[in-house]
């Protein structure tokens, strides 16, 4: 499968520009995770082919952080704080309540392709526990209205929303 | 109230203070004045004499640490500016960097200018994408400007700054590892050599978190007598960013004095506990400090004296736990967090941390004897031989459980289980009942 024409030059450009192409190597996997949805072998290959890396470098890069993804996510990717502060407000019932309202399980994708639900470490939001990070963005002092309410305005904009790198 | 230094240009709406708008504050004074008074040794000299000391945790005198990198010592040289803050508790930085970014910018090339730096790595964390995107919008500001490349207002110091962002490991806070992340390795903590000789590409490199570099303008600017005036306590440095969460009224990031009284940022500044809680205890610097005691409410909140008393500063990150939340379920909530983040690289910690989850599970459950919390507190004291300082850190609320709150964790034992009830129960911080927003 081949990238976009754009992608490509783009990652091409990062590499020649780089004065050590080791420091653009999560750039350029956030770049393909966004293009492929997630850090797929495909994915891997490209960066592969790209960077001159081996995929076992590769691979024992990705597999080390929590926002690369080797496995398909959906379109929003609910990290759910599941930080001490979090925890004592309650983010267990915050977790089980997203489960719950999607009918998906820890990192499943729902059915229309939307929405993950993940636990996540320390958001660094801790004063506006219970907190989640959508995408980048980050939602605080949820209350099952709140979370509702966000939950009906990613689907009614899905198509409007631009992902950001950590997707 | 207390003078503010690192929030003073905090705006009302909350917004970062631009380029213009620092400048007009006397922005990049500091950095002018280093830059054509004075040479790299007096910079260095300043900043010791002020006693500012690490803000990321250590609490390493950062004069000191220039002062590593020998004079005749290879170029490129580096500056690694963290704000990885992943440590549960912890948010200091994003609001520092929200609140005043070329404050940052300066404070980073101020340190450059010290240690001849070539080059900053900015690394941030991937939950903090719109802080990355927010700096690099303000570098291309102080690029333009002068502040940065090459003759950095017009002198013959040239320098500039990266943006680095991670994708996601506590462990890429420690500096060894953060250079082994930047450099496209899996990031273990490398301590085969000193990162001030031999860093990033293994050329001299300081690592510093950004509370810490925001510091150096203002002493440059109102000098070290002004600066060591405004902790509360002798021994203490400047400021501080002190982070409160939990079941207080009012969680958020006050700058206080150094020093200032535990039970003072708790009960005066976030507003004491939320109606219907009462204070149990808390962690006092982020999780990888220990549970405290009531009497501990007293103690300065420096590092001097929080390690007089048994503590440890850390990050200056204060966590509130009412009477009736469950240490033992809090310290799983703890461990669980340090076993998933652990990179897995030295047995004491890859097998250990489970280890004391997996006992803490049973005491929660019932199952656990007194054999079980010898044998917590045995594998606690052993995660000292641990290659670096992540598995001490989480060992610390382990030690201060079964330290300050042994009668609590008796109370599960012997197929009695938790006393606290189940997870269902409202208590004051549910989140179902519990809206500050709307209160």
């Amino acid at each position: 499968m081949l990238l976009p024409e754009e992608l490509e030059t783009e990652i091409q450009t990062m590499v020649r520009e780089a004065e050590h192409v080791e420091e653009k190597l999560i750039d350029i996997i956030y770049l393909l995770q966004n293009h492929f949805g997630c850090f797929s072998d495909v994915a891997l290959g490209h960066a592969s082919r790209l960077t001159g890396k081996t995929t076992v470098e590769l691979e024992e890069l990705c597999t080390f952080y929590d926002f690369i993804y080797r496995r398909p996510v959906g379109r929003f990717v609910i990290h759910v704080c599941d930080g001490v502060a979090c925890w004592m407000h309650h983010e267990n019932s915050l977790f089980q309540y997203l489960c719950d309202k999607l009918g998906v399980g820890v990192g499943e994708v729902t059915e229309d392709g939307l929405f993950t639900v993940l636990p996540t470490a320390c958001l660094g939001n801790c004063h506006n526990a219970p907190a989640m990070l959508i995408n980048g963005k980050h939602y605080g002092r949820l209350t099952p209205k709140k979370v509702d309410e966000i939950i009906d305005e990613l689907r009614e904009n899905a198509d409007n929303i631009i992902q950001c790198l950590c997707r | 109230m207390s003078e503010r230094v690192l929030l003073k240009n905090m705006r009302s709406d909350c917004g970062p203070v631009g380029f213009d708008e620092y400048r007009q504050l006397g922005g990049y004074e500091a950095l002018e004045r280093a830059v054509r008074t004075m040479t790299p040794d007096e910079v260095i000299n300043m900043v010791t004499e002020s006693g500012l000391r690490g803000r990321g945790g250590a609490g390493f005198p950062a004069g000191r640490k220039w002062g590593f990198v020998r004079k005749d010592a290879p170029h490129p040289r580096y500056i690694q500016s963290n704000t990885d803050e992943m440590e549960p508790g912890t948010f200091k930085d994003r609001v520092l960097v929200n609140t005043d970014p070329h404050l940052v910018i300066e404070g980073i090339t101020m340190a450059a200018y010290a240690v001849q730096a070539d080059v900053a790595v900015f690394f941030i964390r991937p939950s903090y994408n719109d802080d990355a995107e927010l700096i690099e919008r303000e570098l291309s500001a102080a690029r333009e400007a002068g502040m940065l490349g090459k003759n950095i207002l017009g002198s013959d110091f040239s320098f500039d700054i990266e943006v680095h962002r991670s994708a996601g490991r506590y462990i890429c806070g420690e500096s060894s590892a953060q250079a082994n992340a930047i450099m496209g390795k899996r990031p273990n903590p490398d301590k085969t050599g000193h990162m001030t000789s031999s860093g990033l590409w293994g050329m001299p490199t300081v690592v510093n978190n950004v509370e810490t570099l925001a510091h150096v303008p203002h002493i440059i600017r109102n000098g070290v007598e002004w600066f060591k005036g405004l902790a509360a306590t002798p021994t203490g440095d400047g400021t501080k960013l002190y982070c409160v969460s939990g079941e207080v009224v009012d969680p958020g990031c006050y700058e206080l004095p150094m020093g200032t009284r535990l039970g003072d940022i708790i009960f005066e500044h976030a507003g004491g506990m939320l109606p219907g809680a009462e204070f149990k205890t808390c962690i006092p610097g982020g999780a990888s400090t220990s549970f405290v005691t009531q009497a501990q409410l007293a103690t300065p909140m420096d590092f001097d004296s929080m390690k007089a008393a048994g503590l440890s500063l850390g990050t200056g990150s204060i966590v509130v736990f009412d009477k009736n939340t469950c240490l033992v379920q809090a310290t799983i909530n703890i461990l669980t967090y340090f076993a998933r983040e652990s990179c897995g690289w030295c047995t004491p910690c890859r097998d250990g941390i489970p280890y004391m989850l997996s006992l803490l599970q049973d005491i929660e459950a019932g199952d656990g004897t007194e054999a079980d919390v010898k044998r917590l507190e045995t594998v606690a004291a052993g995660m000292a031989h641990a290659y670096c300082g992540f598995a001490p850190g989480a060992a610390s609320t382990v030690k201060g459980l079964l330290r300050s709150f042994r009668d609590e964790v008796r109370e599960h034992l012997d197929g009695r289980g938790c006393p606290f009830g189940d997870m269902e129960k409202p208590k004051p911080g549910d989140w179902k009942v519990l809206d500050r927003d709307a209160s």
